[in-house]
């Protein structure tokens, strides 16, 4: 390639990164990378937890500055002073964790950052979002409270804001974390429809089936550093496979076919056991804009993974913590190994050895102001040996974190950074940690590897599997499908806070459950 | 992005104790709360000096009059032990992000307890015994007068800053009406409760007039730092403090962690007037009302809730108002100029805390 064909190509990046450096205290989250972003293309970021793309967006949206090197919009080096600076440049960004005023509604959402002195559009608002949401094949309760709806709810919320501001580059971090199979090809289809119309697209995922289903370019950080790209022409040339591959090698270094593929371990399940957990007729009353649960009945045995299927906001969040303890249920009744706990308290419920992983990980899983060693213990406080006649023992608590840190690869500079400093997946696993902890009886995991990354995702799968197979009952709420069935022994479906059906999780599964999931019988 | 090990300092300096920070960051810190101060010194000089008063004279007569004069700092010393307690009691609810507004009230019921029970417990019992009870008694009718706030934020999520505010209205006359008509002394003409006799007081200290109450105040404050920072008790506050969600899913129990905030800021309150009857007054006047619960909260703040930075500033705080009473009285200034002079530093401190984010964002730009 020529030097002026090269140069007459660069000139048509909407938003170049130049040799950007981001150091965070004890470490160097983004090493001088490069980076383009052209119109009409779909440019996808790759890298393990904590390799430092939302670093890498945080800058192009205005929230973090560069320590050194330069971004080019339009070709010329523009700092990006702000959000609404990054707003004004035509960037539009959907971050990681949720950036919703909870306390407004959707439509205020919407609204916000209008000129205060203007009286809000709302009928405008309302005819565009009708136009986008019908394109994107979702429903928005605009009127909802954002605090009602379920974080996937919000993730569509956000999806939307980005689109109502019509921006030229839009990016998206994780977006599809919590979507389902359907809302995923959805979005990739419009992703398709606005590139061709123009725009550019900055898409993060850890899903590398989604990598080579919707993407034109392809870039991969590690540690900080660009470590590859596959650009336009290359990744049209090659196939899925050959493209996922080939990013699973330049992400961990190592060669496997089709990583996710892993068999499901034939388990056996004592059918005979009695019922570790039977939930009967549980029931919650439903809100204004969340629906509530009507009569829930299931059992779990010890030892095996009972799956929840469904889209996000159809009870999965109500029944989680219905069972937790956490909502108040107005009938029915939970036992735990026979005993009634449906009347005990939170704590006491963990106590007896209920563990529920949230999905929710800065809202109510972790104190993000606190220390990553102290969040490990947030369930435990007062216990021994951390505590001992109610005071903290600082060394004690190191110690077990560090375990904690090395054995669940939990990236921090130090155990005393702020949880809220980690990457997504990092929190996560902070999360996973303390709930795989010892004493657990009956685990509900309410999508478990949301964030992480393809190797963290399948360690963490190993380690639910081996939970089970220690003769837990384990509850897998989960809106990805491939998750459910290579891990559960049965699935069962839930839609508006009932559950449709449940099917043993054996050949035709799939398509079963996916019957259920749109109306049909199984 | 490589692991080490290092310290890293937390951007919330609300934990001081946690992440040793380095020195550079003591010096920002320093330099963030003594510039504000100054520069709030300054403007509250050009105030002095548009209503025709001469600054330099009026800071002397305070520095002279709070701080360098003997009689002057031992009054500043014995001020400082009520001002102590409400520290302290500011600092638990505070952290645990409740703002108990209602210290007035709560200070003031404990001070007339306290005033009307000492010198009858104190004819009836030894010593150390009589001021133990009438210290009790004036905790625990602070902690009832604390008691509508706590059950009506624990259980049905009412705002408590308009409750606690509610509630000070109707504690500061209710100590009067007490005053007034149940404990009021017959043996004079002005309406107030009976005196204390110097003798039954707290001792003083040495051969100064400075009060044990002090001393008293100090070891409260400390405690409550090291109960708040080192506890499992002071975590659970601290975790409803800072994210209300994760306390309920981590199974603390809220309602009850939030009554025994309230009870402990109010008990603390309570404390404070009872050490500054027994200790200092003898006895509470009718309308006597020394609002020291909201000329705490600014140092409370400017001390980031940290226990031994409170210290320093209510001992500031105290020089102030010993200070600027006397150098009101001199100079014709009216005695809440120090009030005045202390929300302009809190006005200056947050303008500073804002251009220093601005500078820190726009220098990386
Ligand atoms: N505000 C911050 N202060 C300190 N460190 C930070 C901050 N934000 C990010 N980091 C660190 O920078 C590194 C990169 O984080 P980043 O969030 O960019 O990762 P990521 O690639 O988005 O990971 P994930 O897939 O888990 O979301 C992490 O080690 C993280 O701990
Ligand atoms: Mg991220």
């Amino acid at each position: 390639m020529s030097s002026l064909s090269s140069s007459s190509v660069a000139a048509r990046d909407i938003v170049a990164l130049e040799g950007v450096t981001k150091r965070f205290p004890g470490i160097v989250a983004n090493d001088s990378v490069d980076l383009s972003i052209r119109p009409g293309e779909v440019q996808v970021l790759l890298g393990e937890n904590g390799a430092g793309k939302s670093t890498l967006i945080g800058m192009l949206s205005g929230l973090l500055q560069p320590d050194e090197g330069r971004i080019l919009v339009d070709g010329k080096p523009t700092p990006i002073t702000s959000p609404r600076h990054a707003l004004a440049l035509g960037i539009g960004t959907v971050f990681q964790h949720m950036m919703l005023v909870p306390t407004l509604t959707v439509a205020e959402n919407l609204l916000l950052g209008g000129r205060w002195w203007q009286r809000p559009r709302t009928e405008e608002l309302a005819a565009r979002v009708a136009e986008i949401t019908s394109t994107l094949g979702i429903t928005v309760k605009l009127h909802a409270k954002v605090s009602e709806l379920s974080l996937g709810e919000q993730q569509q919320v956000e999806i939307l804001r980005a689109m109502v501001r019509k921006s030229r580059l839009l990016i998206l971090d994780e977006s599809t974390s919590m979507l389902t199979p359907k809302g995923i090809d959805e979005l990739g289809a419009l992703m398709r429809r606005l590139v061709e119309q123009g725009l550019a697209i900055v898409f993060i995922t850890h899903k590398l089936k989604e990598a080579a289903a919707f993407g034109d370019r392809i870039s991969v950080l590690k540690l900080g550093r660009k470590v590859g790209e596959i650009p336009p022409e290359r990744f049209r040339a090659l196939g899925e496979q050959a493209i996922i591959s080939e990013i699973v090698e330049l992400m961990f270094g190592k060669q496997s076919d089709d990583p996710e593929a892993v068999e499901r371990p034939v388990r056996t399940v004592h059918a005979e056991a009695a019922p570790l957990l039977q939930v009967a007729d549980l029931a919650v009353a439903p809100t204004d804009n969340a629906p509530g649960l009507s009569s829930i009945s299931f059992d779990i045995r010890p030892g095996e993974i009972l799956g929840i299927a469904g889209i996000d906001g159809n009870g999965q969040k109500q029944l989680a913590e219905a069972l937790a303890g956490q909502r108040a249920a107005t009938g029915g009744s939970v036992r735990l190994e026979g005993v009634a706990i449906e009347a005990l308290s939170v704590g006491e419920r963990r106590r007896r050895g209920l563990r529920y992983l949230t999905d929710d990980r800065l809202g109510e899983g972790t104190v993000g102001t606190f220390p990553v060693s102290i969040n490990f213990f947030l369930k435990q406080v007062g216990a021994a040996p951390f505590w001992r006649n109610g005071v903290e023992q600082r060394a004690e608590i190191d110690k077990r974190a560090t375990q904690l840190v090395r054995e669940y690869d939990v990236r921090t500079p130090s155990l005393k950074t702020p949880v809220a400093r980690l990457s997504g997946g990092n929190i996560q696993k902070v999360l996973l940690a303390r709930e795989l902890a010892e004493g657990a009886k009956m685990v509900i995991f309410n999508k478990p590897t949301y964030g992480l990354d393809l190797a963290n995702t399948l360690a963490s799968r190993q380690r639910i599997r081996d939970t089970a197979a220690r003769g837990l009952a384990v509850l897998l709420i989960s809106t990805d499908l491939e998750e459910l069935l290579s891990m559960c022994d049965r699935i069962a479906v839930i839609a508006n806070g009932a559950l449709v059906g449940t099917v043993e999780n054996v050949d035709d599964a799939r398509t079963k459950v996916g019957r259920l999931m749109i109306g049909l019988a199984a | 992005m490589s692991i080490d090990t290092a310290p890293t300092v937390s951007a919330t300096a609300l934990d001081a104790t946690s992440g040793a920070a380095t020195r550079r960051d003591i010096l920002h810190r320093l330099l963030m709360t003594l510039g504000p101060i100054l520069a709030a010194l300054v403007i509250a000089g050009c105030i002095l000096l548009a209503v025709g008063v001469d600054p330099l004279a009026y800071y002397g007569y305070v520095l002279e009059k709070g701080l360098f004069s003997p009689l002057g700092i031992q009054q500043t010393l014995t001020r400082m032990a009520p001002l102590l307690f409400l520290a302290a009691g500011l600092i638990v609810a505070f952290r645990a992000g409740m703002w108990n507004l209602g210290g007035d009230g709560q200070f003031l019921l404990g001070a007339v307890t306290a005033a009307a029970s000492a010198p009858v417990f104190v004819q009836i019992m030894p010593f150390w015994l009589a001021l133990t009870c009438s210290f009790l008694i004036a905790v625990v009718v602070a902690m009832i007068w604390s008691l509508v706030p706590a059950l009506l934020r624990a259980y049905q999520g009412v705002n408590e800053i308009i409750t606690t505010l509610m509630m000070t209205f109707l504690g500061t006359s209710l100590a009067n009406v007490l005053v007034k008509l149940v404990f009021r002394d017959p043996g004079t003409t002005v309406p107030q409760t009976r005196t204390l006799p110097v003798e039954d007081r707290l001792p003083r200290l040495f051969d100064t007039t400075i009060t044990s109450g002090l001393l008293l105040g100090l070891a409260a404050i400390i405690i409550v730092h090291l109960v708040m920072t080192r506890t499992a008790f002071g975590l659970k506050l601290r975790i409803v403090g800072a994210n209300p969600r994760a306390a309920v899913h981590a199974g603390l129990g809220v309602p009850g962690l939030t009554t025994a905030v309230f009870a402990i800021s109010a008990g603390l309150a309570g404390l404070a007037g009872a050490v500054d009857i027994i200790g200092v007054q003898g006895n509470v006047r009718a309308d006597w009302n020394p609002a020291y619960g909201l000329a705490v909260i600014p140092a409370v703040f400017l001390a980031r809730m940290n226990g031994f930075a409170a210290i320093g500033f209510v001992f500031l705080l105290s020089v102030l108002s010993i200070g600027g009473e006397s150098a009101a009285r001199r100079l014709g200034v009216p005695n809440h100029f120090t009030l005045v002079l202390v929300s302009i530093v809190l006005i200056v401190l947050a303008l500073a805390e804002y251009v220093d984010h601005r500078y820190n964002q726009s220098r990386k730009a």
